[in-house]
């Protein structure tokens, strides 16, 4: 400790300093990237699963949903939504919402993946809307270029080029897709939830949605190709590093040049 | 004193003028006593900071070396960790390549060349004889070319003069055609098929569910072999289906959509970035660069940002197929403010 006191007048301390900032700030967007989770699913269901799903749904859904799932003030009507809003809306941990607000937030799942798909079940009964995905699109098998061009011209205005989610209006957001599981991307395009458009199988092909999977999970597993992506953001976060590091560095070596030598 | 050509303020109570004997207000202090450095008492230090400096060129030289290594040694094949790996030789090539020489040669400066402080004097900014004589030359000029005395000789100069740009107006003419009214039309025309982007093939009606998107490009798009690019930047339309309840037509545009389903121009009305931000709850377009922000159930009125106008609708029907058509071209000009728009 005695040592480190000693050398904080040092010339480079202010130098060093600077770099352990910089290192502290690329370590944090390092460290925030999440976990996928593995599903399997069946799109038949039985009646006791029917049963236990609606059992579900009264205790924790009926709230805002309505009893029967026919719509309340606080909440719409799931008639019609399918299986796959629910895995979605549930296995996200979207629903059950937190609290009323702009849009609800993706957190930690409250239910297990049995008891997400017993509440599909009940949920599929009350009328015809998309079941959950076939495995056979989930493969990430498809063509990563068609993906990408499809991304650009749908999703890519408010997710972002790179996926990085972008803002809406007040308070709304495009999430990140970095993560996000490949069944989950399937059953949002197909279903729209909150505030996203539906892509049903006649706007995009479910090939091209397996294509659009496929270009996720490529370019969030093979890295961006020009080093630190902080965060994708574009300008925003690129002007901001400019801003304060690479003017800090520029001050730095403007005060060097005109200091006396010892 | 008090010349203005000379650069000295009139006026007895101006400021106080240096050099002067009576004003004897500042005493000039002088330069600080010349402090001598390390390298400059104490040879060891000197040649410390000579193998420094040599130390920060080798540095540069290595960078070089490593920018080589990055462009002719790595081979790219098609992952994309080979190309991180170059660009990130390239970067830190040519970083370490210029820093070396530059931090070199400032170290250099401030430890080894001589520091000694200089003062120059501020030499006068001009002489009233340099006036007189400038004056003189332009003076003799106009009285050697006799253009006072003869007016011939300066009217057909002046016209010389006025005519001799002309060429560069032809010129700049042929740098392209005006726009015409090619800023006022698009492809859209009646029965002109809406098709996706960017494969084109067409929709039916029955394929657009409540609260879709679908981004339109026309039918003919496709086939354009020249400026498509051009043709697609006006034509571009997003399409969306909302509840009829919904939507709340004007008068004589209540036919313009069909079903619920309706038609929009995708160029903001502001600068012409892509609107294409839909909230399919809230049903409103959101323009990512200057957050414009148009409601769709008031015929895409601006409710925030900078837009002034609506966007344009489209007025679409359906074919005899079931496909989804232009019922005509816009009705106004799509995009930005132009100068002859009116």
């Amino acid at each position: 400790m005695k040592a480190l006191s000693q050398k904080r007048r040092h010339p480079l301390a202010a130098l060093a300093l600077l770099v352990l900032g910089l290192m502290l700030t690329g370590g944090l967007y390092a460290v925030v990237t999440t976990v996928n989770e593995a599903k399997a699913d069946t799109t038949t269901y039985t009646a006791q699963q029917v049963e236990e799903g609606e059992k579900l749904f009264v205790a924790n859904c009926a709230t805002c949903h309505g009893l029967g799932a026919s719509g309340t003030d606080a909440g719409p009507s799931l008639a019609g939504v399918g299986a796959a809003a629910v895995d979605f809306q549930v296995g996200t941990g979207r629903m059950p919402m937190q609290m009323q607000g702009p849009q609800a937030k993706q957190k930690p799942k409250q239910f297990t993946t049995e008891q997400t798909h017993e509440m599909a079940a009940y949920v599929a009964t009350l009328g015809d809307g998309p079941a959950l995905p076939e495995e056979q699109y989930l493969d990430g098998g498809g063509d990563a270029a068609v993906g990408g061009e499809l991304f650009r011209v749908n999703c890519a205005m408010c997710h972002n080029a790179a996926a990085a989610g972008g803002a809406l209006t007040r308070g709304k957001f495009a999430p990140p897709l970095a993560g996000v599981s490949e069944s989950h991307i399937y059953s949002a395009m197909v279903t729209g939830p909150q505030n996203m458009p539906v892509f049903n199988d006649a706007n995009i092909s479910p090939d091209g949605k397996r294509d659009i999977i496929t270009f996720l999970k490529t370019i969030e597993n093979q890295g961006a190709p020009g080093g630190a992506k902080l965060g994708s953001l574009g300008p925003v976060s690129e002007g901001l590093f400019l801003w304060t590091a690479v003017l800090g560095v520029i001050i730095g070596f403007t005060i060097w040049l005109t200091s006396r030598t010892s | 004193m008090g010349n203005h050509s000379d650069g000295t303020p009139t006026g007895a109570d101006a400021v106080a003028k240096a050099g002067h004997q009576e004003v004897d207000v500042f005493q000039d202090p002088g330069l600080p006593p010349h402090r001598l450095r390390l390298a400059d008492t104490d040879p060891k230090a000197a040649k410390r900071a000579e193998r420094q400096v040599a130390w920060l060129f080798v540095i540069s030289i290595i960078g070089t070396l490593v920018f080589f290594v990055g462009y002719f040694g790595v081979r790219l094949d098609d992952t994309i960790g080979t190309l991180r790996i170059q660009n990130t030789l390239l970067g830190l090539g040519v970083a370490f390549a210029m820093l070396g020489i530059g931090t070199g040669i400032v170290h250099w400066a401030r430890a080894l060349m001589p520091d000694h402080e200089v003062a120059e004097e501020r030499h006068e900014i001009r002489t009233e004889e340099d006036r007189q004589a400038a004056v003189k030359i332009v003076d003799d000029i106009i009285d050697e070319t006799g253009i006072k005395r003869r007016p011939l000789i300066r009217n057909t100069l002046i016209g010389a003069v006025a005519l001799a740009p002309l060429p560069a107006i032809a010129i700049f003419r042929d740098l392209g055609p005006l726009p015409g009214d090619a800023l006022r039309h698009t492809l859209w025309k009646e029965g002109e098929r809406l098709a996706r982007d960017p494969d084109g093939t067409p929709i039916k009606a029955a394929d657009v569910t409540i609260g879709s998107a679908f981004h339109v490009i026309p039918e003919s798009l496709n086939d354009l072999h020249e400026g498509k690019i051009a043709a697609k930047a006006k034509a571009v339309v997003l399409l969306m289906r909302l509840n009829p309840e919904d939507l709340n037509p004007s008068e004589g545009r209540e036919d313009w959509g069909y079903n619920g389903i309706v038609a929009y121009s995708k160029i903001c009305t502001h600068v012409g970035c892509p609107v294409a931000l839909y909230e399919q709850q809230t049903h409103h377009l959101l323009c990512p660069c200057h957050q414009s922000t148009f409601d769709l159930t008031q015929e895409c009125k601006v409710i925030f940002g900078p837009a002034v106008r609506p966007l344009p609708q489209l007025p679409i029907t359906v074919d005899a197929d079931g496909y989804l058509v232009a019922q005509s071209d816009f009705h106004e000009p799509v995009g930005p403010s132009f100068w002859e728009r009116g």
